[in-house]
């Protein structure tokens, strides 16, 4: 191996400190593996800190009913029963042992009047199923973990983005990436890695995500070999704010709707009546979503292009203390008091449910030693999530994932780094300072956004479809003559051109995924094809990698053996 | 609508100026918005932390005009226009790059800090109202603004004898858990020189989560201290068995 360049080496790696690496972490380090995480802010600032309306588990605190097959079956028409339903089984079933867990780990949730953990209600969920801390339950995780990692002494790599894994034949053996403080490049050498690196609604204009959610490991993934599954749901969330432009895509959390908010439009009718009269506001959010969207086309929208979300009629007090952070973005961001009027929302891109596909068990990807976890995997949300079934997938898959990369280590041998592989991964990050001339990255990252926007967005056709791709193709070409300027001291258009390529990437296989599947299910709508299709309905969307080409191939989905079958066509209690 | 005219820091440890930019306006937007504006358009490499944009990750951190502030909470029309808007790095933080500052040291006090013990046996069943007043510190998003106002911290440059503001939330937090069972007394009197704070409440003014850090977090505790320590009997006590009261 090249000596110049820093290394670490630990049994296992883990990319990503937000929920699902943190939950990783803690376990591999039980397994008595040495584990580094690293993450491309700082320790806490993860997407996981941001969540706001709670953890799914069947904890049946407060209505009693409630079981992991209640949740299940949730889960799975939630995702319109394209989920891989062990994966969803697993989660129901060990949910409410990660969330006392995390109780015992120092979380403090809100309780109910004989002191256990309070649940709220959350759309698509048959139960009051959410454990919460207000509105900020991703902040209580996320501290809660962290300072149980560090207390364990997991070591933390901050502020470090990793742009290859790098392997050793077939499997991994370690991943390549730079300080941004400092601009030097760093080398991981790791037996087991872990991706925990979340989404990709950066690459859409209108979205709830930070600048981390370039899709960076499920690009890393694929480079390396591994496969993508469900590429074309994403979920567009029903409640982003729409005013001010600043703000537009901010979440609003399905919460104001859990504790008695509802959604007109500007001829102050509840139109959820005519989408899904059953559930209505809480009803899943793909409908929701389509239903604001097709509010506001068709000329019922509010003045600035939304629907209007209104809980004004609960008491002041209450919604101050159900939903502070609400009541403060909503106040300070948009001079609107959400205690007296209503809120304008519109759809804003939220969450990928598609990503790296993993085996249920162990979470481990196509590759050898490589796993994956929480926004980054795919299998246990199928085509349309579920509220709080996110933070929930971090704590049950984020420890089996650690479990797994922890057995892993333990059972193979040495592995080498290949100092060819480093090379070529320190020239691809050099090249756009050393081009004379060349685009600046924002451009072509505003135009892959509004590229998204148009053609991948909530409603889909080939004609538009198609568009996207050859709009991708394109902005590739650009991406490849990209330059940047400055030095490589923290420089976030540097940083930006390498983000850039990885939602390039993940944004062909949305765009792909979304052309093949014929049908509209969950996410997916496709309004020249707007029914389910039966043999769609068996079959998942695969996307690899054969030489430098994209690869796509549909999988058929595993029979549901029969016990779970019958939980499923159970109608609810 | 107008332009406003920014001026913001650029440089790095070895030093830096203030560089001016023009930015046009529109309805609501903040600070942060007009940084990125300026990425965007004039300088790709200027160096800003920044994940929510919404005052949930405390990443934002800088001082406004001096004031220190979330650039994503501060709005562009509570700012007067007719001068230029300063935005510089927090002063109590070495800079590492424009906007950009090492904060590690804030993670290194952390670590020192045992985490949440439960009591032996203890029932996992909390009342609201006991769970309440500790909410209130683990609302901290970490800007660690409180800490780069904190004149013991700022100008007395104590930060290898106190722990400062951010960290005594965090212990009482942990102190006043309703089923915690150890005492970090003496970690806060000696390693942390709680002592040190003389209750001049900048900490409280600039948190943006509105957490009482002085009145609720920081007198309780040195309370505890001089109990655990001034009061003969509960030295003993605590001698004898090393735990807190309840
Ligand atoms: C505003 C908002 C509210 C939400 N509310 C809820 C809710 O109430 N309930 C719920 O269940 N879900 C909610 N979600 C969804 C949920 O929060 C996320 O899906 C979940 O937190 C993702 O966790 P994660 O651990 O997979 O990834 P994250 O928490 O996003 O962590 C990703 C980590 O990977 C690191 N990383 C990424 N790329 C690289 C790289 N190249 N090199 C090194 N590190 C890298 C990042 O730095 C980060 O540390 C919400 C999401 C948002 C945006
Ligand atoms: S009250 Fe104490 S901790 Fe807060 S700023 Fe003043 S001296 Fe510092
Ligand atoms: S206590 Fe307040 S000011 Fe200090 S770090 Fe936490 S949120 Fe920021
Ligand atoms: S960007 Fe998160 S607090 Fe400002």
């Amino acid at each position: 191996m090249n000596e110049k360049f820093e290394t670490h080496e630990h049994d296992v790696l883990i990319i990503g400190a937000g929920g699902a690496g943190l939950r990783a972490a803690i376990e591999a380090l039980g397994q008595g593996a040495t584990v580094a995480v690293v993450c491309k802010s700082l320790l806490g600032k993860a997407h996981t800190v941001m969540a706001e309306g709670g953890i799914a588990a069947a904890m049946a605190n407060v209505d009693e009913a409630d079981d992991w097959r209640t949740h299940f079956r949730d889960t799975m028409r939630g995702g319109k029963f394209l989920n891989n339903w062990r994966m969803a089984q697993i989660h129901a079933q060990e949910a409410p042992e990660r969330v006392r867990e995390l109780e015992q780990w120092g979380a403090l949730f809100d309780r109910t009047s004989s002191g256990d953990i309070l649940q709220r209600a959350f759309g698509g969920h048959t139960f009051k199923r959410l454990c919460h801390v207000g509105d900020r339950t991703g902040l209580e995780m996320i501290r809660t973990l962290q300072d149980r990692g560090v207390n364990l002494g997991i070591d933390v790599y901050m502020e470090c983005a990793i742009t290859r894994l790098l392997k050793d034949g077939e499997r991994v053996s370690g991943a390549f990436g730079y300080w941004r403080e400092t601009g030097r490049f760093v080398v991981f050498k790791a037996k087991s890695i872990v991706i925990a690196t979340g989404g990709i609604g950066k690459a859409w204009r209108i979205t709830s995500n930070s600048w981390e959610y370039t899709g960076d490991g499920m690009a890393l993934a694929y480079e390396a070999g591994a496969e993508l599954m469900d590429m074309e749901f994403v979920q567009f969330h029903p409640t982003g704010m729409v005013w001010p432009p600043g703000v537009q895509g901010i979440l609003v959390t399905e919460a104001v709707r859990g504790e008695g908010g509802v959604l007109r439009n500007s001829e102050g009718e509840r139109f959820m009546e005519r989408y899904d009269p059953e559930k209505m506001d809480l009803s899943t959010r793909d409908v929701v979503a389509r239903a604001i969207y097709t509010e506001v086309r068709e000329g019922r929208g509010t003045e600035h292009g939304g629907a209007y979300l209104d809980i004004s009629h609960k008491p002041a007090e209450y919604v101050k203390r159900k939903l502070p952070s609400m009541y403060h973005q909503f106040r300070e961001l948009a001079d609107v008091d959400i205690t007296q009027g209503p809120m304008e929302v519109g759809p804003t891109c939220h969450y990928m449910m598609g990503g790296i596909r993993v085996e249920a068990e162990t979470a481990q990807a196509t590759v050898s030693g490589l796993f994956a976890v929480g926004e980054a995997a795919a299998g246990l949300h199928g085509a349309n999530r579920l509220g709080g079934n996110s933070l929930s997938d971090l704590l049950v898959f984020g420890r089996r994932a650690g479990l797994g990369a922890a057995e892993h280590a333990k059972q193979s041998g040495p592995v080498t780094i290949d100092g060819e592989e480093v090379l070529e991964a320190t020239r691809e990050m050099l090249e756009p300072f050393e081009r004379p001339a060349g685009e600046s990255p924002y451009n072509i990252h505003r135009d892959l956004q509004e590229a998204m926007q148009n053609y991948v967005g909530i409603f889909r056709n080939e004609d538009d479809l198609t568009k996207g791709l050859s709009e991708l193709d394109s902005l590739k070409a650009r991406a490849d003559r990209v330059r940047v300027e400055g030095s490589r001291l923290f420089n976030p258009g540097w940083h930006l051109a390498r983000d850039l390529k990885a939602m390039l990437t993940v944004s062909e296989a949305v765009a792909r995924s979304a052309l093949a599947r014929k049908e509209s299910r969950g996410a997916h709508s496709r309004i020249d094809y707007p029914s389910y299709d039966e043999d769609w309905s068996r079959q998942n969307n695969v996307i690899l990698r054969e030489g430098d080409e994209m690869k796509l191939k549909q999988l058929h989905i595993t029979e549901t053996p029969d016990e779970l079958r019958q939980i499923l066509a159970e109608e609810k209690s | 609508m107008p332009d406003a005219t920014f001026k913001i820091f650029r440089g790095d440890r070895g030093g830096g100026k203030l560089v001016e930019y023009n930015v046009p306006i529109a309805t609501g937007m903040v600070v942060l918005d007009a940084l990125h504006y300026i990425q965007a358009h004039q300088a790709p490499d200027l160096a800003v932390r920044w994940n929510c944009k919404a005052g949930k990750c405390g990443s934002c951190s800088a001082e406004v005009n001096g004031r220190p502030r979330l650039t994503c909470k501060t709005r562009m029309d509570a700012l007067p226009l007719n001068e230029p808007i300063t935005v510089q790095p927090m002063k109590s933080f070495p800079v590492i790059r424009d906007l950009v500052t090492d904060v590690s040291w804030n993670y290194r006090v952390n670590r020192m800090i045992p985490p949440f013990t439960p009591r032996a046996d203890v029932e996992w069943k909390m009342d609201q109202r006991d769970v309440d007043r500790v909410q209130e510190f683990r609302k901290c998003i970490e800007c660690f603004l409180c800490q780069n106002v904190c004149h013991v911290l700022r100008d007395h440059d104590k930060g290898e004898q106190f722990g400062g503001p951010r960290f005594f939330v965090r212990i009482a937090g942990l102190e006043m858990h309703p089923l915690d069972g150890l005492s970090r007394t003496d970690l806060l009197k000696d390693a942390l020189g709680i002592g040190l704070c003389n209750i001049t409440k900048c900490c409280t003014e600039v948190c943006p989560e509105d957490i009482q850090i002085t009145d609720n977090a920081i007198i309780p505790l040195k309370e505890r201290v001089v109990d655990d320590y001034y009061d003969p009997v509960r030295w003993f006590l605590r001698k004898l068995k090393g735990k807190k009261r309840k």
